[in-house]
């Protein structure tokens, strides 16, 4: 057998190695970022921190929740994730459910909506259009304009279409109407796959931060995202003007270190439940007919 | 009597057939009803934008909106070609697009081959659930987390001087370096996220293959060379030939929140420069002319390359 030969062994320990390698470097940085925020903040100024709190303290976290800009921009997150991934999940299942049969200008339609992910009308007409229906500065800028996904549609359509058409065939001669079959049928059995890309719809909607600050022009509306960009990364950008000192007393890493952390958690407390659907589902998407 | 009857009943099964949408419509209509939020969705937030598009061909001022600027046909679009900061914004683009597309094309499909190749289950799985996992943290996340460790007084530049005595390296300051790291940060993201797919051809490959290889008594390096690849190869072209749209797409949430002033040489790019040229600087027709110039160039690629991969593989995505 081939694995018994020398070469294949000296292989697979370099192999186990680079592995191993790969898989701790995706996950120390995150290590890193929860040790610097229980560490004090001159053990982290000081570069003594790696992956183990030095001098363990709370702080940072303290002072995070008591930060009313925080909490309030946690809270539109919570709210947008809810609702936006709520008005995503109903207008994409209606949608897969039609289009997973087959009725007179269902091409054409699946053309209209296919045609948005190939082309997009851009940054600026989009801003505009949100600011001339007054969205601006609301909910509905960040719940509204993503909420039909062609690509998510597709995958809830093809899960739709495993579906034996027998159980629809049996529910007509009961005399159940679409919308009976669609509620009474077709969505408990897909539950599954609609679980796997409503998943992907929450974390998009938590991790979205571009149009919290392209929409909210009063940072009290921005999402957790938005504000943390702001916080972590044109922060950092205006720091390298400044000089040493200025920059040191500005840098408060353990605080950002736990900003970031507690913006992190939601997807890391999810993913799990993610993984275990998502190669599941991706592969259930690639299969077609 | 009798033939107006029948002229009628003729008339009558004319009109059907000139409007078939009646019946279909009293059959279906629940069906044109659910797909009705969806498309009022599409119309309003993807194809009245669309519309707005005409601002490229106008000097735009928002005071005046579209009905009232100055229409100046394709001054805009020449103006690209004149700008020294555009043009390097599209040789950036390009460079650094290309340079993630060959990356995340490789380094997938070997990393997928090395780990089919661990047998330990609970090792493989546990690799497996950490390089997933970068894939789905956001940028501003990740750009946080650089901007602490790859900085002047970071835990990397702390390693590197003690160990090779190297000066302090500016990774995000640095135009030489700016792309390297993007790059490489952007392969460390998405690399395990790509192997998923090849895992599962890798899984699906008949065993007896490899024995019947094995018994022609080929190593294991002649098995990946004439069993693995050639069974991952349909799977290569399509992802291959799909990646093709993306080549105008650097990645406009990473660039933007890891680039700064210093960078803008070799880190700017056709979204970040959009974005500045416009909604900074109020250049909104210009800065529209620049994103359709991108976005038509992404179409007919992307309607070039679903071409190909339905000849080359029989790919179709719906």
């Amino acid at each position: 057998m081939y694995y018994k030969s020398r070469g294949y062994k000296i292989f697979s320990i370099f192999n186990h190695i680079l592995l191993v390698l790969a898989a701790l470097s995706c996950f120390l940085p995150l290590l890193h970022l929860l040790a610097q925020s229980f560490s004090s903040k001159a053990a982290v100024n000081g570069n003594l921190v790696s992956f183990w709190p030095v001098d363990f303290t709370a702080d940072a976290y303290a002072k995070t929740f008591r930060n009313s800009n925080f909490t309030g921009s946690m809270l539109i997150s919570v709210v947008r994730t809810v609702l936006g991934t709520l008005i995503s999940m109903f207008v994409i299942t209606t949608a897969g459910y039609a289009l997973s049969k087959n009725f007179r200008g269902r091409n054409v339609l699946m053309w209209i909506f296919v045609f948005t992910m190939l082309f997009s009308g851009g940054l600026i007409p989009s801003y505009i259009l949100i600011t001339s229906l007054g969205m601006k500065d609301t909910m509905w800028a960040l719940v509204l304009p993503g909420a039909f996904g062609a690509y998510n549609m597709i995958l809830i359509m093809n899960f739709f279409k495993t579906i034996p058409k027998a159980l629809e065939e049996a529910a007509f001669i009961d005399g159940a109407s679409f919308f009976a079959i669609f509620q009474k049928i077709y969505l408990p059995l897909s539950l599954p796959g609609l679980a796997t890309v409503g998943l992907f719809i929450m974390v998009g909607h938590w991790n979205s931060w571009f149009d919290g600050i392209l929409y909210m022009s009063n940072t009290d509306n921005y999402p957790l995202a938005s504000f943390l960009q702001t916080v972590v990364v044109q922060g950092s950008a205006q720091n390298m003007a400044l000089t040493q000192s200025e920059a040191e007393a500005m840098s408060e890493q353990s605080l950002k270190a736990a900003q970031i952390f507690i913006s992190t958690l939601p997807i890391i407390l999810v993913y799990p439940f993610l993984q275990r659907y998502f190669v599941k589902g991706i592969v259930l998407g690639a299969v077609k007919e | 009597m009798n033939t107006q009857t029948n002229e009628m009943r003729l008339d009558k099964l004319l009109r059907a057939k000139k409007n078939p949408w009646k019946k279909e419509i009293q059959k279906n209509w629940p069906l044109y009803i659910l797909c009705l939020p969806a498309l009022v969705c599409v119309l309003i937030f993807s194809y009245s934008p669309m519309v707005g598009l005409v601002m490229a061909f106008q000097n735009y001022k928002p005071w005046l909106g579209i009905t009232g600027s100055d229409w100046i046909s394709l001054d805009n679009f020449s103006r690209i070609f004149q700008y020294q900061e555009s043009i390097q914004a599209i040789i950036n683009t390009l460079i650094i697009a290309v340079a993630k597309i060959i990356a995340g094309i490789i380094v997938p499909i070997v990393m997928a081959i090395l780990l089919s190749e661990i047998r330990h289950v609970g090792l493989k799985k546990s690799i497996q659930t950490l390089v997933y996992l970068p894939h789905f943290l956001s940028w501003v996340t990740i750009a946080g987390i650089m901007i602490d460790i790859l900085g002047l007084d970071g835990g990397i530049n702390h390693v590197l001087t003690n160990l090779f005595g190297t000066k302090p390296i500016f990774f995000l300051g640095d135009p030489s370096l700016f792309r390297p790291t993007v790059i490489l940060s952007d392969l460390w993201k998405n690399f395990g996220f790509g192997m998923i797919v090849y895992l599962a051809t890798i899984t699906g490959i008949d065993p007896s293959y490899y024995e019947a290889a094995e018994i022609d008594g080929a190593n294991r390096w002649q098995q990946i060379r004439h069993v693995t690849l050639p069974s991952m190869l349909p799977m290569i072209i399509v992802i291959a030939t799909l990646s093709l749209g993306s080549i105008l797409d650097a990645g406009f949430d990473q660039i933007f929140n890891l680039y700064n002033p210093l960078v803008y040489s070799t880190g700017d790019i056709i979204d970040t420069y959009v974005y500045r040229s416009s909604l900074l600087n109020g250049q909104y027709g210009f800065g529209t002319a620049v994103g359709l110039f991108k976005s038509g160039i992404s179409f007919v690629l992307i309607v070039i390359s679903y071409r190909i991969a339905y000849k080359l593989a029989n790919y179709k995505i719906f």
